[in-house]
């Protein structure tokens, strides 16, 4: 063989002219090369494919037309973007290419931005200036970021994007999921915009704690949160027995009583079956706490916790101080402040403590603690970072407990740890970690979560999000969020509706929940002594829609604080209240109303106003508006129900001043006449 | 010199073939599917069928299949298989039934907005392949934001179902609109009427006018968008919407 081969090499380069050919025409032949493999090149190949494809289709002429050959490139210098990727794609900005599914020629689906104002790697990433797929598409040695799946795409709206999109609910589901499980709590998320994301949970002071609740419950629950309620925001940390046994011994020996924490009431819990949930039932706690069902279902809100097994959680005479003022144990709860009467406490607190789980504490015996138990615990309570979360007399909240997210989105590959069989991408990575965070080390402090697939997704959504392109863009192109304001109303009756934890369900000036009607407007579309009477008895105002509004019992006094605070200031600056009357006006025009109600805009299909015969079962009843809204309310709304309420399903009808003045004519005659002549019956 | 340029053209050959060899591509070998302990001869839909998902994304509801026997018995530990085109993800991808003869899968599916034909499929005691297919649905961008308006706007009298959080008002309209599934019906109307339909209310091609004009509601794209996710959704599909993606 090695004789063989030197005999070749001498034939070859034996004699020095001949030696000279060979190598000229090595040469010549590698010259050659450089063109023909640019003639082989994979774009070359899918031109051609593109081509071939359009010539039978009968938009040919004008598709042959619009292409160019060679190399296509969309450049953005200001944004860094080169992108080939149009070389191949070649159809992606003709409309006629709809019905087209193969790839690379298939249109780009419609969406709100223009291609050669942003390129492709924005939103896909890959890399934008290769011009082969394997380079483009896959992270090479030279190059990290892989084309972006497409269940994580949202998470490009996010660069820029800083507040909810409509079109982006992943997105939007993975932040709020950031901000309400608590992430945020450990981790340092610092937005791009300079801001630090807030948590948007509530984690309950453990100072306290021995006054609300047992050891033993709190042993359980540390072992298992969501054996509790499947429901809890709070991660299982997996925790030994014997951590579990000391750390509860720790957050009792540590917390200290509260005055007025724990009454015993003279009342007596009523052992009546049905006076407990009807109280319940009246008081709409519903609206806001959830029960797990026979069927496994969670059924109520979800503003405050689950309370399926309350009973296994809570001392009754904690719960009973807690029903007759929470604002005494926390000060900042959401829980509103219902004027109870002793013995309406006392059913509740029954009712409540009945909702017991035996299991749950059924094998929880726990010996009175050693002091070196309670020290260890109060070790693990530091080191497990509960103090991130809750408040612990005398443990400080660590500081950069968990590492920072801020820019996880960029996070060098090379960073990372992989799982034997886990492919080697950031976002597999990071929704992996997420999974199942102790697989990584059985040593990591983070917990299990108990996120659904789903979950998963948007969250890892909104962590890509957060990478180096977000923050270097140009600023003319992000588009901030709008935050909440720290709106709080003043006075007397601000400390009325913080005490009624009005802000827990409705929104005024960009503050507050949106379960219920935001009331920024409030006092210029309602009367005054419908408001009063909604007070003492809040009703629904549409037929299909649960009533979740509870009953505060409060004095009248306090109802005409609430009433005058909302009338006066809560008004649009555009609506005159007093400009239009609420009577009185002549029939013919009422008629009119009538005709145009039932006739040019079919009102009946969404509202009532007949019960007899109408059934729209979509808008509020208008039986009673009359005695409910104001004249000039009614009438704005049929101008422009957007302007008084965004995003409201009332269409604008762009009706003529005419056709609103005889539509709020005769709306405003309707003053639940029905009820009245019924009762004089 | 023929013979020794042919023994040059030899070398240039290997510095060729090196030159223009490419990256292997490693396929990675998955686990084999376990072994079937029964065998069936039909294979159901239990649920998850006709659902519908952004794309890339999870369906809302897991697909659970059933293999029955000859008296439409479910058969315990028949071997399931999942198939769909590249791109479609399925967690699992096989399975052997349980006790009441179910497999359930989560599916993902593809990046490309339409419909998606799933493929579960099991071997009867002869070794031949049993098949049932699936369709479901993908949304695209557009779409998605017309499923959204179609929610907040249009699916309280368009649909006839009610839950929890919404009572249809499908029965209380003496004239029933149209559910947007009712592709016999909506297929044959063109997009420049619906457009006319929805920017300005029923009596604008003699229809009922409980269908309000939403023209000044909601904008051009809006209507656009609504009208791509009608399409998306209807049953029998619409050609518009885009091709079926199926494993052939």
């Amino acid at each position: 063989m090695n004789e063989k081969s030197t005999s070749l090499w001498h034939k070859l380069f034996g004699d020095p002219i001949r030696a000279f050919g060979v190598a000229s025409l090595i040469f010549l032949i590698s010259l050659a090369i450089a063109p023909a493999k640019n003639f082989f090149s994979e774009w070359r190949h899918y031109q051609h494919g593109y081509l071939r494809m359009i010539r039978n289709r009968s938009d040919a002429n004008t598709l042959q037309r619009r292409f160019q050959g060679g190399i296509q490139q969309i450049w953005l210098p200001e944004l860094g973007v080169v992108d080939r990727c149009t070389s191949c794609h070649v159809g992606l900005k003709e409309a006629s290419l709809a019905d087209v599914s193969e790839q690379p020629f298939r249109k780009h689906p419609p969406i709100p931005h223009n291609l050669d104002q942003f390129g492709c790697t924005i939103c896909h990433r890959g890399q934008g200036a290769a011009t082969t797929v394997a380079e483009a598409h896959n992270s090479t040695l030279a190059w990290e970021q892989p084309i972006l799946p497409a269940k994580y795409i949202e998470s490009s709206c996010g660069q820029c994007h800083r507040g909810p999109l409509p079109g982006t609910p992943q997105l939007n589901q993975g932040r709020n999921l950031l901000a309400r499980e608590g992430c945020v709590h450990c981790h340092t998320i610092k937005l791009p915009d300079g801001s630090t994301m807030k948590p948007a949970d509530d984690p309950p002071s453990l100072s306290h704690i021995a006054d609300k609740t047992t050891r033993e419950w709190i042993y359980a629950w540390l072992k298992d949160p969501q054996a509790y309620a499947t429901t809890a925001t709070m991660p299982n940390f997996k925790l030994s027995d014997d951590d579990a046994r000391d750390m509860s011994a720790f957050l009792i020996a540590n917390s200290t009583p509260v005055t007025g924490d724990t009454v015993t009431l003279s009342a007596k819990p009523s052992s009546d079956p049905a006076t407990g949930p009807s109280l319940y039932g009246e008081s709409f706690c519903a609206s806001c706490h959830a029960v797990q069902n026979a069927a496994g279902n969670i059924v109520g809100g979800d503003v405050g916790p689950e309370i399926t097994r309350i009973g296994s959680k809570l001392k009754p005479e904690w719960l009973q101080a807690w029903l007759r003022n929470p604002r005494n144990y926390d000060p900042g709860t959401g829980m509103p402040h219902y004027r109870f009467d002793d013995p309406q406490v006392a059913t509740l607190a029954g009712f409540l403590e009945a909702k017991t789980d035996s299991d749950l504490l059924a094998n929880v015996h726990l010996e009175p603690p050693t002091p070196e138990q309670i020290a260890h615990g109060k070790r693990l309570v530091s080191d497990y970072g509960c103090a991130s979360c809750h408040e612990i007399a005398g443990i400080k909240k660590p500081e950069n407990f968990a590492p920072e997210l801020s820019r996880i989105g960029s996070k060098p590959i090379t960073q990372l740890i992989f799982l034997p069989g886990m492919s080697h991408t950031l976002p597999d990575y990071i929704a992996g970690k997420i999974r199942q965070p102790r697989a990584f080390s059985p040593g990591l402090k983070m917990p299990q979560y108990n996120f659904t697939p789903g979950q998963i997704d948007a969250l890892t959504t909104a962590l890509l999000a957060l990478n180096e392109r977000s923050v270097t863009l140009p600023p003319s192109l992000a588009v901030p969020a709008t935050p909440d304001t720290d709106y709080q109303p003043a006075g007397k009756a601000g400390k009325l509706m913080t005490d009624l934890a009005c802000f827990s369900c409705h929104r005024i000036n960009g503050h507050g929940g949106d379960m219920a009607p935001d009331l920024t407007w409030e006092g210029s579309s309602v009367q005054r002594e419908w408001l009063v009477q909604f007070f003492k008895n809040p009703g629904t105002l549409r037929p299909a829609l649960i009533r979740r509004m509870p009953r505060f019992n409060l004095t009248d006094g306090e109802v005409n604080e609430l009433t005058d605070y909302i009338m006066t200031v809560y008004q649009n600056p555009a609506i005159d209240r007093d400009s239009m009357p609420l009577s009185g006006y002549p029939q013919g025009q009422v008629e009119l109303g009538k005709q145009l109600f039932y006739g040019k805009y079919s009102c009946q299909g969404c509202h009532i106003v007949d019960t007899k015969v109408d059934k729209g079962y979509i808008g509020p009843t208008l039986t009673h508006v009359g005695s409910r809204s104001t004249a000039a309310w009614i009438y704005q709304w049929m101008k422009n129900p957007q302007a008084l309420r965004p995003g409201t399903i009332e269409p604008n009808r762009a009706m003529s001043d005419e056709d609103a003045r005889a539509l709020t004519a005769f709306l405003i005659s309707q003053k639940g006449g029905d009820k009245r002549e019924a009762a004089k019956k | 010199m023929i013979r020794y340029s042919s023994g040059a053209l030899t070398l240039v050959m290997v510095i060729l073939a090196m030159t223009l060899a490419t990256s292997c591509s490693h396929k990675s070998e998955s686990a084999a599917p376990p072994r079937a302990t029964a065998f069936g001869v039909a294979i159901v839909e239990s649920s998850g069928g006709k659902q519908i998902a952004q794309t890339g994304s999870l369906l809302p509801q897991p697909v659970v299949v059933q293999v029955n026997d000859e008296s439409g018995n479910a058969v315990a530990g028949a071997l399931v298989e999942f198939a769909a085109v590249p791109g479609v993800a399925f967690d699992p991808h096989w399975g052997l039934t349980d006790s009441s003869g179910q497999v359930t899968t989560n599916v993902s599916l593809g990046g490309m907005a339409g419909r998606y034909q799933i493929t579960a499929s099991t071997l009867d005691r002869s070794h031949k392949k049993i098949e049932l297919k699936l369709e479901e649905i993908a949304l695209g961008y557009q779409q998605m934001l017309g499923r959204l308006l179609n929610e907040q706007y249009c699916d309280r009298c368009h649909n006839p179902e009610s839950t929890v959080e919404r009572v249809s008002n499908y029965d209380n309209l003496e004239v029933k609109p149209h559910p947007f599934t009712e592709g016999d019906t909506l297929n044959k109307i063109s997009d420049a009427d619906l457009t006319a339909i929805i920017t300005y209310g029923g009596p604008a091609l003699n229809k009922s006018s409980l269908m309000p004009a939403w023209g000044n509601t909601l904008s051009k794209s809006d209507i656009q968008a609504l009208i791509s996710f009608i399409r998306a959704v209807s049953d029998p599909p619409s050609r518009s919407a885009g091709p079926i993606y199926a494993k052939d």
